[in-house]
């Protein structure tokens, strides 16, 4: 049984559905990084079979060439089963579960009417958006 | 015909790999390696040899080989991180650069999408068992990730050596203010207006005795949490000992709400900077997959582990693997051993 919370007098059903939200964020969280791994170890071992013989070379800052930078040249690549791009998907893939964690949250404040905490979270995944689409240009 | 001198002459040997440097890019290479269309620098300009820090142990390693060291060194790392609380990724990036002569912006990189990584695994497990604060984290998170995004911004623009100092400067601070959690200070009388506002508060599960808590101070926890994002973006860290801090200590939110809830801020600050250290080139596959799967691995049998094993002893052994790591960064970033 839930004890009385001075600071939240309504705080039950309230408790109830946040429950459910947590519930919903855990899931996310799991299957996000589950499936990202997957890709990339899968993509990985491809990866190993065909540079594994070659020398590293990451003394030396260069940067990851062009199409590896930006979200669609990724995709490109990795639709094209190119195994560095199929890594890199991967680790898009793993970027992109912490974004839907926010953008399920806000949701879920929308749905509940808790416009501050809707709005909150929209700044949160303006900010994540703004990151993720500085790779789009 | 004129002597050549003698670096030319073992360099003459078939086979013998030297770094060269030219005008357009340097790399390790034979004699010949270097296509005509690239003006070799001469002798005058500075001696044949690979540069200090961006060396390898024998010849180039192989992929394969490179991977699997990686990958060890990061389960080992993602498993004491996890079985004492300090996190992995602060001793990835030291034993990437020093031991292995990766450049400190990579490791950066592939460091970060670890965190991603274990991050969003145990806040999984944290948020299950009812500790998180969504609310307080969603709120906090504002701070961090714009923090982490000018972070990120400002590690495309200082220089290496001066990151590798910061970091060295940030493992020392890891050693001496780890957060340790021990005393109960609560304040449910709290009566910070912007709390108040913003609900701010919670009930700690029915098995800590379903006590109410409210946040203190949100100002200066705002404000440390800002701090503790532009660390993640620069260095390519959780910086969860920061973010505990600035809820243990400055928002005197329980210690288990302040930990379960840094775990779940660490994903989405360092995703904010993720997406754009992706577009600076800072993420190289061939580096993070080892990285990130060995992280992800040794944090989950550290997770199995956590239960049975005393972690005292490993603790103080990790700080003062820290501690010494925090050291060479420091001394080899003052001394201009890293490439501009």
């Amino acid at each position: 049984m839930m004890p009385a919370n001075p600071f939240m007098p309504g705080a039950p059903p309230s408790q109830e559905r946040t429950g459910r939200l947590e519930k919903q964020v855990a899931r996310v969280l799991r299957a996000g990084v589950t499936t990202a791994a997957a890709v990339v170890l899968v993509s990985g071992l491809f990866y190993l079979a065909r540079y594994g013989a070659e020398p590293v070379q990451l003394g030396v800052f260069r940067g990851e060439p062009e199409p590896l930078r930006r979200v669609p040249g990724i995709l490109n690549e990795a639709a094209r089963l190119g195994r560095r791009a199929c890594i890199q998907f991967g680790l898009l893939l793993l970027i992109a579960t912490p974004v839907l964690r926010v953008a399920l949250a806000c949701a879920a404040f929308i749905n509940q009417r808790d416009w501050q905490y809707a709005v909150i979270s929209g700044g949160v995944l303006a900010v994540l958006l703004a990151s993720l689409l500085s790779g789009l240009r | 015909m004129q002597r050549l001198p003698k670096d030319y002459r073992t360099a003459l040997r078939p086979g013998y790999r030297f770094w060269h440097r030219t005008s357009r890019r340097h790399g390790w290479g034979t004699l010949g390696s270097t296509s005509g269309r690239e003006e070799t620098r001469g002798l005058h300009q500075g001696p044949l040899g690979p540069p200090r820090l961006a060396r390898y142990p024998f010849s180039p390693m192989t992929v394969l080989a490179f991977s699997l060291v990686v990958g060890s060194i990061s389960l080992l790392a993602g498993l004491v991180g996890s079985l004492t609380g300090l996190g992995g990724g602060v001793v990835i990036v030291p034993t990437l650069v020093l031991g292995l002569g990766v450049d400190i912006r990579y490791a950066i990189g592939a460091s970060l999408v670890s965190v991603i990584a274990t991050s969003s695994g145990a806040a999984a497990a944290y948020v299950e068992e009812g500790y998180t604060n969504l609310r307080l984290g969603m709120f906090l998170e504002l701070a961090t990730t714009a923090g982490a995004l000018g972070g990120a911004y400002l590690a495309a623009r200082v220089p290496p050596a001066a990151i590798a100092t910061i970091f060295g400067l940030m493992l020392l601070g890891v050693v001496f203010f780890a957060p340790r959690g021990g005393q109960v200070r609560q304040s449910p009388r709290s009566t910070d207006p912007l709390a108040t506002w913003l609900r701010l508060e919670g009930v700690l599960p029915p098995n800590e005795g379903a006590l109410p808590y409210r946040a203190a101070r949100v100002g200066l926890g705002f404000g440390l949490m800002v701090l503790a994002g532009v660390l993640s973006g620069l260095l390519g860290i959780g910086s969860g000992a920061m973010k505990v801090l600035a809820m243990d200590w400055a928002m005197r939110i329980p210690f288990k709400v302040s930990t379960a809830t840094s775990n779940f801020m660490i994903g989405v600050t360092a995703a904010a900077s993720a997406g754009y250290y992706l577009s600076a080139g800072y993420l190289d596959p061939g580096l993070t997959m080892p990285v990130m799967l060995g992280v992800l691995a040794g944090a989950l049998i550290g997770a199995r582990l956590l239960h049975r094993l005393r972690t005292r002893v490993l603790r103080l052994l990790f700080q003062a693997v820290i501690l010494v790591l925090g050291v060479e960064m420091i001394y080899n970033g003052l001394a201009g051993r890293f490439l501009p």
